[in-house]
């Protein structure tokens, strides 16, 4: 077994009086793909922004490298940077083009130098098809486009893990193949990834481990072989069988 | 026609004896208007970032109670300039000072400390709103890659936040230009106090405020195409440039969205 890079232990988020997080644990080691399924409402998104501290836990752990980030506040900022998040509303900073929404947190955090931020982020914006586009603003891009351009971004922090919320789900159905695409590409490459997703064949040809979410908790975490083809659980059975009706 | 006649030659009379102080008001006059709503920005900005500062349960109690302080006598400040004409304002602080002091303070310092300072009041809110109106997911993607709340703030949320406010800070710019009239009585001599000695001497009232009239249109239409221009400017080229295409790698080509949108 890989090290973990991110346990989760124990894990509470109330909103007033909804619990929307009740007690979830769980690991992503080290070149991991793992994808969340579940209905709306279950917690997913949730999960995945405690994870990136955008919303604080009620209660619990999180473990980045055997270390808790909950603890430090100092120690969150440069958390956030080692772990990327690509958002369901791709979220490109408008006032900025295409290269600079990639090159400013290596300058700001990372403090590299302007050459050297360019050429990692030209690098990843060509991983992922836009190195056309560097000097083209969000608001002159796509969908899919902007959304790549995000992932490039998030790439160029070179983290050791990247989120991913609802990535797709956002896009008209012909730009979801691009995105699609460049997250099998990375998925691959052996980067280290958890997605939340409503995309089941991406789920089940992509990630080595499937986590079904629901009210809250997880209920199933296999392989995709397991979850798609022989599920525990006549609630996961449901889901899945509902979601291939769609 | 004959009045027509007349009335030019008054204007020309006027204009003749009372051109030349009647353009040291209009200089007057554009010093209060551009300093005043420049710093009545600046003082904007201040105030609007603070008063969208949040606060978390889990944040320590002095920074809570330390800024519950702040934003009251925010509050406080806005809501009195807002609510009291600057005409008054004018009147309480030049007055004022020379009362409770023993000074009497250069007219026109006072003129740009009150324009200042009201202005200020009215763009906090401009500017607050502005903040208010980015979107959200703007901050979380900053603080995803790491930034702290300044380094998001002043680099992702606040240029877009004050590009969107640029007409309602253009209004404000404009509203000084004009209102900038009503400190003539602290003996501010800009335009509009100089256009009223000068109809006091002549006895062309309507002739010299006519000329006003057409000096403050020419301030303030200039203003506006100046700002027009800002606000372009900061929305950057409406096409943006290809690179490399697979012919011939050094080719640029240019993408103009105009047409496509």
């Amino acid at each position: 077994m890989a090290q973990p890079v991110i346990e989760i232990k124990n894990l509470k988020k109330i909103f007033g009086e909804r619990e929307v997080l009740k007690d979830v644990n769980f690991t992503v080691s080290k070149g991991e793909v793992v994808c969340i399924i579940g209905s709306s409402g279950s917690g997913k998104s949730t999960l995945l922004r405690c994870i990136n501290l955008l919303e604080t836990p009620t209660a619990g752990e999180i473990y980045y490298h055997g270390e808790d980030i909950l603890k430090s506040k100092k120690a969150s900022h440069q958390y956030c940077a080692k772990v990327g998040m690509v958002f369901q509303q791709f979220n490109l900073f408008n006032n900025l083009t295409a290269l600079e929404n990639c090159t400013i947190g290596q300058i700001k955090v990372l403090k590299k130098d302007k050459r050297e931020a360019e050429t990692v982020a030209s690098n990843y914006l060509k991983l992922v098809g836009m190195e056309q586009f560097i000097n083209a603003k969000p608001k002159q891009l796509s969908g899919g486009q902007k959304q790549r351009v995000a992932i490039a971004r998030a790439l160029s922090m070179e983290p050791d893990a990247l989120l991913f919320d609802e990535p797709t789900s956002a896009l008209d159905p012909e730009m979801v193949g691009e995105v699609l695409k460049v997250m099998k590409n990375l998925a691959k490459s052996g980067l280290t990834m958890l997605v939340v997703t409503h995309e089941m064949a991406f789920a089940r040809e992509v990630s080595d481990r499937v986590v079904f979410m629901d009210g809250g908790v997880i209920l199933e975490d296999n392989t995709p072989e397991e979850i798609f083809n022989n599920p525990k659980f006549e609630r996961t059975r449901e889901f899945l069988k509902r979601s291939k009706n769609e | 026609m004959e009045k027509l006649a007349t009335f030019l030659s008054g204007v020309a009379k006027v204009w003749n004896l009372y051109g030349s102080s009647l353009i040291d008001g209009t200089k007057i006059t554009i010093l209060i208007a551009i300093v005043g709503t420049l710093a009545g920005l600046l003082i904007g900005i201040l105030v609007g970032i603070i008063k969208t500062i949040t606060v978390k349960k889990d944040d320590h109690l002095v920074k809570k109670l330390v800024l519950k302080i702040v934003n009251f006598i925010l509050a406080a400040y806005i809501e009195v300039f807002r609510s009291t004409p600057m005409m008054v304002q004018a009147m309480l602080l030049y007055y004022g000072t020379a009362w409770i002091f023993n000074i009497r303070v250069n007219a026109i310092y006072a003129a740009i400390v009150i324009v200042s300072i009201n202005t200020g009041a009215y763009m906090a809110e401009i500017v607050r709103g502005g903040i208010l109106s980015i979107d959200k997911g703007q901050y979380e993607a900053a603080h995803s890659i790491g930034m702290t709340h300044w380094q998001a703030m002043s680099l992702i949320v606040l240029p877009q936040a004050l590009r969107n406010i640029m007409p309602a800070v253009g209004n404000e710019f404009i509203i000084n230009m004009k209102d900038s009239c009503v400190l003539s009585v602290i003996t501010v001599n800009e335009l509009f106090f100089q256009t009223k000695s000068a109809a006091g001497a002549t006895y062309l009232t309507f002739h010299a405020f006519a000329i006003a009239c057409v000096i403050y249109f020419i301030l303030t239409f200039t203003v506006t195409k100046i700002l027009r221009y800002v606000e372009r400017r900061m929305d950057g080229p409406e096409s943006y440039t290809i690179h490399g295409s697979q012919s011939a790698p050094e080719a640029e080509i240019r993408v103009n969205l105009k047409q496509t949108k």
